[in-house]
């Protein structure tokens, strides 16, 4: 039987959401097309979280603990990974659209000589049994399938947040196999010195159920104030286009589309957004839309729900009023 | 310092609203799209000038692209580049990462260069895979790194690089040579001055073909490339679209109506739950 292997991708012993969420489409694919599941967990003393693996639905986890493995590097990581494809020949490779993943996949895919495909958005399989790996194109004004036909593992990395995470079932066990790796610290050519992190907005914008976003058309810092009151009143974290991540109103983590994040919550109000597809990506999966802007013919008014033409500086005050009269009402 | 810049020419990402889909065709049409230096190249050429001016050495750029981009490259000479080949033959087209990477490389080979570290954009607007950087350092036997989002240190042997994450960036030792791939964040690429489109005229500007790299070309352009472009489609956006009309003051209870009778409006505004 041919097998679907998806990276388990921990940092510091914590599993990346995305890991999961791959391994649950991939039990969906497993089932319906007759494939093994399995994981494979690189790190060092990270051997507890197979259980994790085997509960979101991998049959077996290949677990390569090593202390070279503690920190990532594109080095040791493709080296460890090639060597177990090279053995085991598992039909597809998945791994998230991380910053590890973006960075590890391609050398893995070259030194495989294997197709790879990026951003992926959706997985299928065709009547031929080919993975079809749907991704964005043009900036998201169309979407695309990518094949690979021949070569072997096909492989993809696929983003965070666009697929459902898998129900855990805990206590599903399944087999761990623990590999031996031989690897060289002066092969390493890459070293992790320290992370910086960011300062983090009050609610992470991935996981939150409302969003409310900002763009160019808060004109200043004052304007763009307004979109942190809305957010306030709401409870809801806020997300951005580029300008404000240009101007400094927003961080890195903030912006939301092609390049940014995606977000998928319930609801979606975005205040002075062209709705450029670089931006809307972003906001697919997102429940309801709304969109404020003063210009009727902007391209957001087409990915939204609800719209209302207006001046953000006159309609958010009043959205913002009206809220908090109900909740003193 | 041997400096290379990858530059590939992209459609302007800021005309795309007028690139559309044939419904019957299923052909894209993109007439009257301008062709640019993708974006994040012009910051990995900046962060290449201003390495050169402090260590010295050359900054070659290197393309794969249709000939009739030639002009596009003419403008990284005008920004300060030393030397630029366009790598252009019918054998290239529809090439995926892995084949772009195998003409990349062959290119540098042809220049009989060992390159320090070759400089790329973290993904490119139309192809955005940002896998061509990683995927020529393997072929080169090289290191890498993509989005690199700061350069803190270089020096001839190695580089400390600020590498973007989710939560923030990790600072990184690099040993050269490699290939980083860049992010916006590094640098303000400099613009084009009428002095630099001067000397630009006496810097060379080559075409390598196929035979020119000695390349094998079944391992270039579409059938060199293990991946295959399936199906294109535009989604419609399948959203209301529904515009609330009157007052701002109607709209926006209008608004809340309509949100209240979906529920989506948080129960208890202002508290985190
Ligand atoms: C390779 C690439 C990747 C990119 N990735 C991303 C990405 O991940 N995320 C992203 O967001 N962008 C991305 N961009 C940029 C994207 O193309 C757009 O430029 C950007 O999203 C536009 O932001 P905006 O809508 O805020 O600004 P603009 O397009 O300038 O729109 C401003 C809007 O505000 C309206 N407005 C003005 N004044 C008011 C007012 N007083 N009240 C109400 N409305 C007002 C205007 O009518 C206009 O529609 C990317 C671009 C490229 C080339
Ligand atoms: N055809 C090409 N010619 C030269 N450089 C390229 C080419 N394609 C991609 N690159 C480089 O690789 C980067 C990432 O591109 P991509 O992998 O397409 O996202 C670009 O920013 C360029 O620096």
């Amino acid at each position: 039987m041919t097998a679907l292997w998806v990276l388990a991708e921990q940092r510091r012993g914590l599993l990346q959401p995305v890991s999961l969420e791959i391994l649950g489409r991939g039990r969906e694919l497993a089932d319906r097309h007759g494939l093994l599941l399995e994981a494979v967990l690189l790190g060092n003393g990270v051997e507890t979280l197979a259980e994790d693996l085997f509960a979101a639905g991998a049959e077996a986890v290949y677990l390569a603990d090593h202390p070279l493995l503690a920190d990532y590097s594109a080095d040791a990581y493709a080296a460890v990974l090639e060597q177990l494809v090279r053995e085991h020949r598992p039909d597809i490779l998945l791994l998230g659209h991380t910053a590890v993943g973006r960075d590890l996949a391609p050398v893995v895919a070259a030194r495989l000589e294997t197709g790879l495909s990026a951003h992926v958005t959706g997985l299928e399989i065709d009547e031929r049994g080919l993975l079809r790996q749907i991704v964005p194109a043009w900036g998201g004004r169309g979407m695309c399938a990518i094949l690979c036909p021949q070569a072997r593992p096909q492989m993809a990395t696929v983003r965070p947040g666009v697929l459902p995470r898998p129900l855990l079932q805990p206590g599903r066990t399944g087999r761990l196999v623990r590999v031996e790796v031989a690897l060289d610290l002066a092969a390493i050519r890459t070293r992790l010195l320290d992370f910086v992190p960011q300062e983090t907005a009050a609610q992470p914008l991935t996981e939150a159920e409302v969003v409310v976003a900002g763009g160019a058309g808060l004109g200043d810092r004052e304007g763009w104030h307004l979109v942190e009151r809305l957010a306030e009143v709401l409870g809801a974290a806020v997300g951005g286009t580029r300008p404000p991540l240009d101007q400094g109103w927003i961080g890195e983590g903030q912006m939301i589309g092609q390049s940014g994040v995606t977000v998928r919550p319930r609801l979606y109000i975005g205040i002075g957004i062209s709705g450029e597809m670089q931006h809307t990506v972003g906001i697919r999966d997102a429940g309801v839309v709304v969109a404020i802007n003063c210009d009727p013919r902007a391209r957001i008014f087409q990915e939204a729900d609800f719209g209302i033409v207006g001046d953000a500086r006159e309609v958010v005050p009043l959205l913002i009023a009206a809220l908090e009269g109900e909740t003193r009402g | 310092m041997e400096i290379v810049v990858c530059v590939k020419p992209v459609p302007d990402p800021r005309q795309w609203s007028k690139i559309s889909l044939d419904p019957q065709t299923k052909v894209l049409r993109r007439e009257g799209v301008e062709m640019v230096i993708n974006p994040l190249d012009r910051h990995a050429l900046e962060a290449a000038l201003q390495i050169r001016q402090s260590l010295g050495g050359r900054v070659r750029v290197l393309s794969m692209a249709p000939l009739s981009t030639l002009e596009v490259l003419r403008e990284t000479l005008a920004l300060g580049a030393d030397e630029a080949v366009l790598l252009s033959d019918r054998a290239f087209a529809g090439s995926d990462t892995l084949a772009t990477v195998r003409v990349l490389a062959a290119g540098i080979r042809r220049w009989g260069i060992r390159p320090d570290l070759v400089l790329c954009g973290a993904e490119s607007a139309d192809g955005s895979t940002g896998q061509v950087g990683p995927q020529l350092a393997v072929l080169l036997g090289i290191a890498s790194l993509s989005y690199v989002c700061g350069l803190e240190e270089v020096t001839p042997e190695r580089v400390i690089a600020r590498w973007q994450m989710e939560e923030g960036y990790a600072r990184v030792e690099v040993c050269l040579p490699a290939v980083l791939t860049l992010t916006r964040a590094c640098n303000r690429p400099r613009g084009i001055t009428m002095l630099g489109v001067v000397q630009a005229r006496g810097k060379p500007l080559s075409v390598w073909t196929a035979a020119d790299l000695g390349i094998d070309p079944s391992q270039v352009g579409l059938s060199g490339s293990p991946t295959q472009m399936g199906d294109l489609w535009m989604p419609e956006s399948g959203r209301r679209q529904e515009i609330l009309p009157g007052k701002p003051e109607e709209a926006v209870q209008a608004l809340l109506e309509r949100l209240r009778e979906l529920a989506v409006l948080p129960e208890r505004p202002g508290r985190k739950r």
